[in-house]
This record gives C-alpha cells, sequence and structure tokens, in this order.
C-alpha cells in the first residue's frame, strides 16, 4: 500500500532539549496508525514536529512522496495535513462557528457539505454554534477541535491524545466520530487510552524515550502482553 | 453644566487621539507579542509629512491621506528592518525599538528642521459654534467624529471579514492558526502596517489639536498610549478605547481642577489596575 507519510530516523530539539533521537514509521494511506507510549516518551513532540512546530534537526519526514522538512507550518497544513493539538487549540474568544471559519480554506459547495455532515457528527456544535468557544465543556471542545481540522479536504489528520481529560461517554463518542473519519481520511492517532487505539487502529508504534521501539498490527499488540507490559506499562 | 459637557467634549477629543496611537500598539502586542517603543515615532513622522503636504496644497484631507501613506510605508520598513529579527525577545524588542524611535526622532529634525513648528486647522474646521450656552470647538468635535468611524470600521472588520476573523484568532493563539494554513507573519506583516497607519493618522489630528509639532511629541504622547494599552487590556480592541476615553476624561478634568496632577492621574489609573487588574479591564481570551 502507498505510503502517504514516511518519517525516517527524525531527530528534533524542543528549545534546548534533545526530545526525538529516531523516529521512524510510516503512515499508509486510508489505514488509522497509533502512535503509544508512555507520558514524555515524545509523541506529542512527533505530530508537532511533522507540523513544523519544532524543527528536526537530523532524517526525513515526506508527506506524499515530497520532503517536508524546513517548511513552514501553514505551507505544510496547505499541503494536505490536519491537525488536533493535545490542547485542542480553541480559540476561547471566538464562537464555535467562527472557531470553523476560520480553519475553512474554501467556502465551496463542497466544504460546505462536509460542514453539514460534521454538524451532524456533533449536533452539539450546531446547537452551541454562537457559544464562545472558551464556554464550552471539554468534550465540546475536542469535537470542535475535530471538526476544524476535519473541515477542509485534508488527506491526513494528525490526531493528539483525543480522550485525554473527557469522562467516558464523550470518549465513546469521540471514538464513534473518528471511527467515522476514517472511512474518508488517513488518520495518525496519538493515545494513551489502549482501548479507544484498539478500536480505532489498524497499526501500530511505541514511542519510547524518543525512539520508536516497536510496530506491528494493532490486532497484533493486544496479544503481546509482554510488549504491552514493557513499553505501555499494561499489564 | 456648560463646563462640565465642555470638559467632557476635550477629554474625548484627547482619548480618541489616544485611542487612534493606541488600538496599534495593542493589536501589535497581542497578536505579534511585540514592544514597540518605535511607535512614537511613526506617530511622529504622520503628524510632520500630513502638516507638509496640508501646507504645501492648503488640503487637509490630502495631508491626512499622505499621513497614513507615510505610516503604512513606515510600518512595512519597521517590521521587516527592526521588528522581524527580534521576535520572541521582549528585551531586544524594547531596545531596537527604543534606539529606531530616536532615529526616527531625529531625522525628522534632519528632514523638516529642528524647530517647533506652528500648524492651525483648515478653515472649514475652525473656530467654535453654540448649542445653547454651550460653546463647541469645531475641531475637537471633529476628532470625535474620527475615532468613532475609526472605532467603527475596525470593529466591524475584526468582527466580520475574515482577516479580522484571523487577527483575533491570532492574538488567541498564533501557533494554532499556522497550523490552520495561514500565513501568520502576513498577518504580522498587515496588522503592523495598519496600527503604523493609526499612528501616523493619529499624528496629523493630534498636531492641528495641540497647534505646534515637534520631533520629542511622538515619545510623550506614545506613553499615554502605552497606558492606555495597559489598562485597556493587552490586545483588546474595545478595552483600548475605553481606556483611551478614560484617561482622556480624567486628564481633562484633572487639568482644570488640579492642574498639577493631570499627568501623574493616568500612571495612578495604570497602577490601580495593575494591582487589582494585572490583565486589564477587558481581558482577551486564549
Amino acid at each position: 500500500m502507498e505510503n502517504l507519510l514516511e518519517l525516517k530516523k527524525v531527530e528534533a530539539f524542543v528549545q534546548h532539549y534533545h526530545i526525538l533521537h529516531d523516529i521512524s514509521f510510516e503512515v499508509p494511506k486510508g489505514e488509522v496508525t497509533v502512535l503509544l507510549g508512555r507520558n514524555g516518551a515524545g509523541k506529542t513532540t512527533t505530530l508537532r514536529t511533522i507540523m513544523g512546530l519544532n524543527r528536526v534537526s537530523k532524517g526525513s519526514i515526506s508527506f506524499k512522496g515530497e520532503s517536508i522538512v524546513g517548511r513552514t507550518t501553514f505551507d505544510i497544513a496547505n499541503s494536505g495535513i490536519g491537525y488536533v493539538p493535545e490542547d485542542q487549540g480553541i480559540f476561547g474568544g471566538l464562537t464555535v462557528g467562527e472557531n470553523l471559519r476560520v480553519a475553512m480554506k474554501k467556502e465551496d459547495e463542497k466544504t460546505t457539505e462536509r460542514l453539514e455532515w460534521i454538524l451532524e457528527l456533533f449536533p452539539d456544535l450546531k446547537k452551541f454554534w454562537k457559544k464562545e468557544g472558551g464556554q464550552l465543556s471539554g468534550g465540546q471542545k475536542q469535537m470542535l477541535s475535530i471538526a476544524r481540522a476535519y473541515v477542509n479536504e485534508n488527506d491526513l489528520l494528525l490526531i493528539d491524545e483525543p480522550s485525554k481529560g473527557l469522562a467516558p461517554i464523550m470518549v465513546d463518542k469521540v471514538t464513534e466520530s473518528i471511527q467515522q473519519m476514517k472511512e474518508q481520511t488517513t488518520i495518525v492517532l496519538v493515545e494513551q487510552n489502549f482501548m479507544m487505539a484498539s478500536q480505532i487502529g489498524t497499526r501500530f508504534y511505541i514511542i519510547d524515550d524518543g525512539v520508536t521501539v516497536h510496530s506491528g498490527a494493532m490486532d497484533e499488540l493486544k496479544e503481546d502482553k509482554q510488549s504491552m507490559k514493557k513499553y505501555l506499562g499494561i499489564s | 453644566m456648560e463646563l462640565f459637557i465642555s470638559l467632557v467634549i476635550n477629554g474625548l477629543a484627547t482619548g480618541m487621539l489616544i485611542f487612534l496611537l493606541a488600538a496599534g500598539l495593542t493589536l501589535i502586542f497581542g497578536l505579534m507579542s511585540v514592544l514597540n517603543f518605535a511607535h512614537g515615532g511613526l506617530f511622529i513622522w504622520g503628524a510632520y509629512t500630513g502638516v507638509w503636504v496640508f501646507q504645501m496644497t492648503n488640503s487637509f484631507t490630502l495631508g491626512i491621506v499622505a499621513a497614513i501613506l507615510i505610516g503604512l510605508l513606515l510600518g512595512l520598513v519597521t517590521e521587516r528592518l527592526v521588528i522581524r529579527p527580534v521576535y520572541g525577545n521582549h528585551m531586544q524588542q524594547i531596545l531596537i525599538t527604543l534606539g529606531f524611535m530616536l532615529v526616527l526622532q531625529e531625522l525628522i529634525k534632519v528632514a523638516f528642521g529642528p524647530d517647533q513648528k506652528a500648524v492651525f486647522p483648515p478653515d472649514f474646521l475652525a473656530g467654535s459654534f453654540m448649542v445653547g450656552d454651550i460653546v463647541l470647538i469645531k475641531y475637537r468635535l471633529f476628532i470625535i467624529a474620527v475615532g468613532i468611524l475609526v472605532f467603527v470600521i475596525a470593529s466591524l472588520i475584526l468582527k466580520k471579514s475574515r482577516i479580522g476573523l484571523i487577527v483575533r484568532a491570532g492574538v488567541m493563539d498564533k501557533e494554532m492558526v499556522q497550523a490552520l494554513g495561514i500565513n501568520i507573519k502576513l498577518v504580522f506583516m498587515l496588522v503592523f502596517m495598519t496600527g503604523a497607519g493609526l499612528a501616523a493618522l493619529s499624528g496629523i489630528l493630534h498636531a492641528v489639536y495641540s497647534g505646534v509639532i515637534y520631533a520629542e511629541m511622538g515619545l510623550e504622547f506614545s506613553i499615554l498610549a502605552f497606558i492606555v494599552v495597559v489598562i485597556g487590556g493587552m490586545g483588546s480592541f474595545p478595552g483600548s478605547l475605553f481606556a483611551a476615553i478614560l484617561v482622556g476624561l480624567a486628564q481633562a478634568f484633572m487639568a482644570y481642577y488640579v492642574p498639577a496632577l493631570s499627568l501623574a492621574v493616568n500612571m495612578l489609573l495604570m497602577t490601580i489596575v495593575l494591582i487589582f487588574r494585572p490583565q486589564g479591564l477587558f481581558q482577551v481570551k486564549g
């Protein structure tokens, strides 16, 4: 299968700290690739580095066959990558509608159709259309953040810990929405909630101390108790 | 009553002049996190260029247009050459913009001479008229009208247009705006130029208001603008209007009743706000 995104031996710094030492993975088109690992392993830094928010010091990142190392964040985003950050990145003083309008690169028929689809998927966003982003609940903010990344026709979505801080019922809702999105878009998902990750993901990479240490099919990992315990602390 | 209304109009006119200068400053700080002490330099260049064109052509409108144009141009040059290399470093920003402010100030003396210059309002804005027992000075009403017009237009742009939405979003979270595919540096430049244009507009309006221009007035007046930005809340456009009116009124009333404290009152206002509401009266939501 064709790889949409490829990272080879990527190293990156956050300010003066060497966080990523050797990150390599491939994201096949049409699949959900999950990045797993303990807190502080380098998963969020990996996504930020792909987006150009951290500088790559060594290695290569290619998207749709072209290198994106050294390109600006807005250029990377415009090449077809949507990003849902760990802190959701909601503009607290803008309404739900305005948060979505800022993200919309076009206001054509196709984008309108996508917006309508999103609002059906997340009816709360329609209900609270004129409410400021800062006044939404954690789950609603997460929905808005995902909707904002999905409203444009992106080839790839990078989603960072969508279940973080959410009530179980909201986690189910977010899981369901990502499952629907994966029918149309390739996804890289960073997730600590193994249950959620295993429901959505098709393949996985485990990151430990800034290095990709293990990979395979998600179904295999469920049976691999040793790796789960060793890298994820799950027994 | 007549005295009260007269002082209110004085205060509003001064407030609007400060608002025009502070509006750009607050957006520049809010969006770009840049402490621009060169803002006063753009103000004096607007004042001198506008007055020069006004006196050469006898057209106040052309003077205003020239002031805004020089503001936009100097804004472009300042952002590209002075500000861009020091993004993210407040200490360097203070030093370099303060230095550039002095350069702009000295260049005024080279271009227009070191002496103070008298400025008179255009005929259609000179003088006053009576409403009942109240004397209304035309030029002060004109300044208030310009201030309101700028506030309404800028508010509509910020609220209704896509670029306005991007600027507001950028004030809240620059990184996320970039991650949505928007060239934030281009937005920075446009905001900086607009802020510079407003500073220059404030310069020409203030020149005619005060009746005299001199190279050092930029630094003096920009201190008031900084006070307004702190009181209103850094990055808040409505906050800068509210605070500018507050400062203008406080100055007008104190100048009449306790002249010795007319400047100190603004510092006092800022100190009170910093103690009880350090984020300013209108906090920008993140």
